[in-house]
């Protein structure tokens, strides 16, 4: 009786599997196919080559790498040590901030960008003295806002990302025993910090990467010609690039996945020895 | 002067006080543990001193400098901690350099010193091992190594073999012994196991709630316990209650019967003393000297423990134990059996309160 019972148990996850194959390939599939038919009676791959072919397709994308890069920076910048400073003194503030980082996925883009436009559209000033200039009135300082901006949007998968690195390691001890040798906090930070981090750094650059590179909501508004506006206007003009672009994008994402599980896997076997 | 002086040290902490009334000279190239239960006090102080935490008063100074409110990285004191702390994303041979490769120091003289230290450590060949590949007690080696590599001017342990399995602990104990008399360097070390501090201490510094009970030569702890909490925490010693028939003779009364200490002691004739008794200095009666003194009891039972038997006695209310060695021909005593226990004047100590508290 029991080895029916778990037949049945097989036979159905199988048929889970198989529904949710469907779900998620089928679209994929029939993009695909339908991206390979630009020529008339015909497979082909020129909807590609048109996409690649066109100009705007590599200012955009080189435009939003650009803006990937620069967030993952600051985002680094910004988040490295805040939450290193909280697992070494404010433990018990670790809720607190993670809850903080979840806002993104409470408040959604299009509030950030508009609280942003009437914000920085004049000069910020605090009891009559302007702080900021309106940095919207250029669109130089306008990069400044939007990779703020897509720093906020990343925030829940860096400081993720950080917060289980440093969970993995004994950030009290290892700070402590580079203080009595003699280091001060920047010898902390990049000697013996950051490298540990690695891993966890890696996989917080790689998702943020991915957010930003396809981001349409902030870029729009802010008026900046990146890659998410540039697919959104390709999809209302043509027919078959913007499939063959949403392929290309799934593609890039996978090597993105791949990779994170490939350096990660590297890296457990010397974090479990560590304890 | 003393090399490592604390005077007056007290921390408080939002919800109690860690320690009080803390006062400590170091001798250089001694070594001197702090001896006591958990959280009476051990890591904070020897936290004070390595610069984590900062007094709440008093003063800590090092070779003559006052350090009291230095950074931990400006007071050259190496740290071992329980946990190792040895840096994953480094060699052994990178993490014994660290401190060295913060100063600036040349490159050869690095070469030099790391290889000095790991043949130090016995580990000559697992310079290029990280430190996941290695065992614990080879971990705590390399951290034992990484901070004797900055020549440091004193060097704390934080119960640095708690963590290793008995064996180990006590090869590993005997070869810190020996790294610290061959370099001579000032040791502070930190444990809650009386064989521990006894077999490495110059001096232990036995603590309770935060104060220091006693300050004295393993020898002198074990065998002239000044309170009861060390003769209690410190070895086997068969703690009574006696009433004083008169202080100037050292005349006690114990449950009934009478018994001498070896020198008189300053109590009101009346009062209640705590005594000690050693086990070892106790015999069955025999040859019955008259200098000595007698306690009769029934026996309760008699454990064999290998080279010595162990016999617990009963007064009337409470256990005395006491050893006998070993042999062939013993005949033991059995349970119920009545018998008289004789030991030297020298072998009752009259016990303190434990720790004064603090004057306000
Ligand atoms: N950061 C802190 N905040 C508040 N209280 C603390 C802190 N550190 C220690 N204490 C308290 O101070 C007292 C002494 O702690 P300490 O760690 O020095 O004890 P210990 O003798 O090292 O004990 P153990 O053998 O368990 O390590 C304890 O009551 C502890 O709870
Ligand atoms: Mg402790």
């Amino acid at each position: 009786m029991n080895a029916r019972a778990a037949r049945n148990v097989s036979w159905f996850s199988w048929i889970v599997i198989v529904i949710g194959a469907i779900y998620f390939l089928a679209p994929l599939v029939g993009t695909f196919a339908y991206s390979l038919t630009a020529l008339r009676d015909q497979l082909s791959f020129a909807a590609y080559q048109r996409a690649f072919a066109d100009p705007k397709f590599v200012e955009s994308f080189v435009y939003s790498n650009l803006l990937a890069v620069a967030t993952i920076i600051a985002s680094v910048l910004l988040i490295v040590p805040t939450t290193y400073w909280v697992h070494l003194y404010l433990p018990k503030l670790r809720p607190v901030v993670e809850a903080i980082s979840l806002l993104p996925f409470v408040i959604p883009a299009i509030t950030l960008v508009f609280g942003y436009i009437r914000v920085y559209s004049r000069p910020v000033d605090v009891l009559g003295i302007d702080l900021i200039p309106p940095l919207l009135s250029t669109s130089a300082s306008t990069n400044i806002v939007l990779v703020a901006g897509y720093t906020v949007l990343s925030m829940p998968y860096m400081y993720r990302a950080v917060d289980n690195g440093l969970r993995a390691i004994d950030v009290r001890r290892l700070t402590e025993a580079a203080q009595s040798l003699g280091a001060g906090w920047g010898t902390i930070l990049f000697r013996v910090i950051l490298p540990n981090l690695r891993t966890a750094l890696l996989s917080g650059a790689l998702l943020t990467f991915a957010i930003v590179v396809g981001e349409l909501t902030l870029a729009t508004f802010l008026g900046i010609p990146a890659f998410g506006p540039y697919l959104q206007q390709l999809g209302q003009h043509k027919a078959y690039e913007p499939s063959a672009l949403t392929i290309v994008s799934f593609l890039l994402t996978w090597v993105a996945m791949v990779l994170i599980s490939f350096v990660t896997r590297g890296d457990t076997r010397s974090a479990a020895g560590t304890h | 002067m003393a090399f490592v002086e604390l005077h007056q040290v007290q921390k408080n902490f939002a919800t109690a006080t860690a320690v009080e009334n803390f006062n400590l000279d170091v001798e250089r190239g001694e070594f001197v543990s702090f001896l006591g239960p958990s959280g009476c006090g051990k890591t904070t102080t020897l936290r004070m001193i390595a610069g984590f935490e900062v007094p709440s008063s008093g003063t800590i100074r090092l070779n003559g400098a006052d350090v009291t409110n230095l950074p931990p990285n400006k007071r050259n004191v190496g740290m071992v901690f329980q946990s190792y702390a040895l840096f994953p994303n480094m060699t052994v041979a990178e993490n014994i350099a660290f401190g060295m490769t913060v100063a600036r120091k040349p490159k050869e003289e690095i070469t030099k010193r790391v290889d000095e230290m790991l043949r130090l450590i016995h580990l000559p060949q697992l310079g290029n091992r990280y430190p996941y590949q290695l065992s614990g007690g080879q971990q705590q080696r390399v951290a034992l190594a990484r901070a004797l590599a900055i020549q440091p001017q004193v060097l704390l342990l934080d119960e640095p073999l708690s963590a290793l399995d008995a064996k180990i602990r006590v090869s590993l104990r005997q070869e810190i012994r020996a790294i610290q008399r061959t370099l001579g360097i000032t040791t502070i070390y930190v444990t809650h196991d009386q064989e521990e501090a006894m077999s490495l201490s110059d001096r232990i510094v036995v603590m309770s709630n935060g104060r220091m009970e006693q300050v004295g030569t393993p020898f002198e702890i074990y065998n002239f316990p000044k309170t009861q909490f060390v003769a209690s925490f410190v070895g086997t010693l068969n703690q009574l209650q006696a009433r004083v028939s008169d202080a100037a003779s050292g005349k006690l009364d114990v449950e009934g019967q009478t018994i001498y200490a070896a020198k008189p002691f300053e109590k009101m004739t009346g009062e209640t003393v705590a005594i000690a008794l050693r086990p070892e200095m106790i015999d069955l009666d025999g040859s019955g000297e008259s200098e000595e003194n007698h306690l009769q009891g029934t026996v309760e039972d008699t454990t064999f423990l290998g080279s010595i038997v162990r016999t617990r006695v009963r007064l009337r209310d409470s256990i005395i134990s006491f050893d006998t060695f070993n042999n062939p021909n013993l005949t033991l005593p059995r349970a119920s059996e009545k018998i008289t226990m004789s030991f030297p004047r020298d072998a009752v100590l009259i016990l303190e309160q434990n720790a004064a508290p603090v004057q306000a």
